[in-house]
């Protein structure tokens, strides 16, 4: 994957609510009970999924 | 290796209602749930039209938070709209308890005979000769079980679809990013007997901002925007909203968010597969309402995996009969509303009020968007006049 950097989560505003998973195409996001994981190996870093979240909970980081 | 005739993946109402129809019709049916808690975190504002909920379940009070007369909408210069059923002197809406909700159709799927398992993920799906392994995760534990179809009822995160290949990514112009308080104190300001809506793309880039009483003054109060039309996030514009009405963030008891599919699939089954509620994208374009199409998607997809059972054909094709049957039933209006939908995403705020204002003084019965829209196109024949034969 070309390094565009990588999305981090901000843990104190997600509000775990799956809304990032379902824009990714790669199934690079994972909501498991509360925790979101996001796989750097499978994230193109295409950014749908910080654009999607209604908290503001991800950003990029390169 | 469990073995079943189906494995219902989530234990929504879609999911659980799918389950209960297999049972009902004498299969062998497991639902995986992922969380440990069915029902929570809600990520929903709770609203069903009384009289179609009441023509899928019995109703139970323990279950209603509180009953509506009709809704407000108000339009970007806060020109109402006064949809009330008061003629009729009946109530039209419910708003639901979810968390007791989910659980109770859950219970009641396992009442009919379904298996039933919580904090359970399922992570994947293999063909399995004349099987599907579905491969499940609990609590860190990994084994599989096998099923003739799957039924993936796993709402907005949807893989079920993915992995048998039927690809239901959602772009952002197909999805409403959502945030929600559940507010304490609200019956000073606002008419508790009615559900409350406010449009205008400056306030609500995309969608639209809800007001749904839950009794005692509270109520859901809560937005839903497009990410590909929105600059900043739903919790921004909700916000910015509740200050500029004066609303102070001090009696907030619950926080949710989530993400609603507005825009329909064409295929929604697959060989061995079939696809329920938000995971088939059954929710609806305009309202974003998707509880019941769920429940009815869950009650039809129950009754085909029946059919495809006693025949033993699992093919794509024999499955495209539930394609059909929902079409029928009520993915027709889905479509037609997106058609409705993506008129309305065009239109300028101050289309919006003019609409509002060519409805003034009407006494408006019909609640349904159908009903609405009829009026708008017979008071504004311009604007609408492509829209006069799908609606009239
Ligand atoms: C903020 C908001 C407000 C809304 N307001 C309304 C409203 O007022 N009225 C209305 O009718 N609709 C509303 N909706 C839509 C409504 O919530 C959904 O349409 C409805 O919940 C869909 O039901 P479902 O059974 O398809 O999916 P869900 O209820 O989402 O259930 C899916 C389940 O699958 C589980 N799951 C996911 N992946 C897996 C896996 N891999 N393994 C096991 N389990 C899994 C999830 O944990 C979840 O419990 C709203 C939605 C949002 C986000």
């Amino acid at each position: 994957m070309p390094d565009r950097g990588r999305i981090v989560v901000d843990r104190f505003k997600c509000a775990y609510c799956g809304a990032c998973v379902s824009v990714c195409k790669n199934n690079a996001n994972e909501l498991v009970e509360t925790f979101l994981t996001i796989d750097d190996s499978k994230c193109n870093c295409c950014m749908l999924c910080v654009k999607v979240c209604p908290m503001g909970a991800l950003s990029v980081k390169s | 290796m469990s073995e079943y005739d189906v494995v219902v993946v989530g234990a929504g109402p879609g999911g659980s209602t799918a389950a209960k129809s297999c049972a009902e019709e004498g299969l062998n049916v497991l639902i995986v749930e992922k969380r440990q808690e069915i029902g929570a975190p809600v990520r929903c504002a709770e609203g069903v039209s009384k009289s179609e909920l009441a023509s899928l379940v019995e109703i139970k009070k323990r279950w209603i938070a509180a009953e509506v007369a009709g809704a407000k909408v108000y339009s970007p210069d806060n020109t109402v709209i006064t949809l009330s059923a008061e003629q009729a002197g009946n109530e039209v809406g419910y708003i639901l308890e979810r968390k007791i909700f989910d659980r109770w159709l859950a219970k009641q799927a396992a009442k009919a005979g379904a298996d039933i398992l919580v904090k359970t993920a399922a992570i994947g799906i293999e063909k399995d000769g004349e099987a599907l392994k579905i491969k499940l995760r609990r609590a860190g534990e990994f084994f599989d079980v096998t099923a003739k179809i799957v039924i993936g009822a796993d709402g907005v995160e949807s893989r079920v679809g993915k992995w048998m290949g039927i690809d239901t990514t959602l772009k952002l112009n197909e999805i409403e990013s959502c945030v929600q308080y559940l507010m304490t104190g609200l019956d000073e300001k606002y008419d508790m007997d009615y559900c409350h809506f406010w449009l205008g793309h400056s306030r609500c880039p995309g969608g639209y901002i809800w007001l749904f009483p839950k009794g005692n003054g509270s109520a859901n109060f809560g937005i839903g925007v497009m990410p590909s039309m929105a600059k900043e996030t739903a919790k921004y514009y909700l916000d910015r909203f509740l200050e500029a009405e004066g609303i102070g963030m001090s009696k907030v008891v619950e926080v949710v968010a989530g993400g609603v599919p507005v825009s329909p699939m064409e295929k929604i089954s697959t060989e061995r597969c079939l696809l329920v509620g938000d995971a088939a994208r059954h929710a609806d374009p305009i309202t974003g309402g998707g509880i019941i199409n769920a429940m009815r998607g869950g009650k039809i997809a129950g009754k085909v995996a029946a059919e495809a059972v006693r025949k033993n054909d699992f093919s794509a094709r024999f499955l495209s009969r539930y394609d059909k049957l929902c079409k029928e039933d009520f993915g027709k209006t889905l479509e037609r509303n997106k058609i409705l939908q993506k008129k309305i995403l065009k239109m300028k705020d101050e289309t919006l009020n003019n609409l509002a204002k060519s409805l003034e003084g009407y006494r408006m019965e019909d609640m349904s968007v159908t009903g609405i829209v009829k009026e708008l196109i017979k008071r504004n024949p311009k604007i609408f006049w492509d829209l006069k034969s799908l609606f009239l």
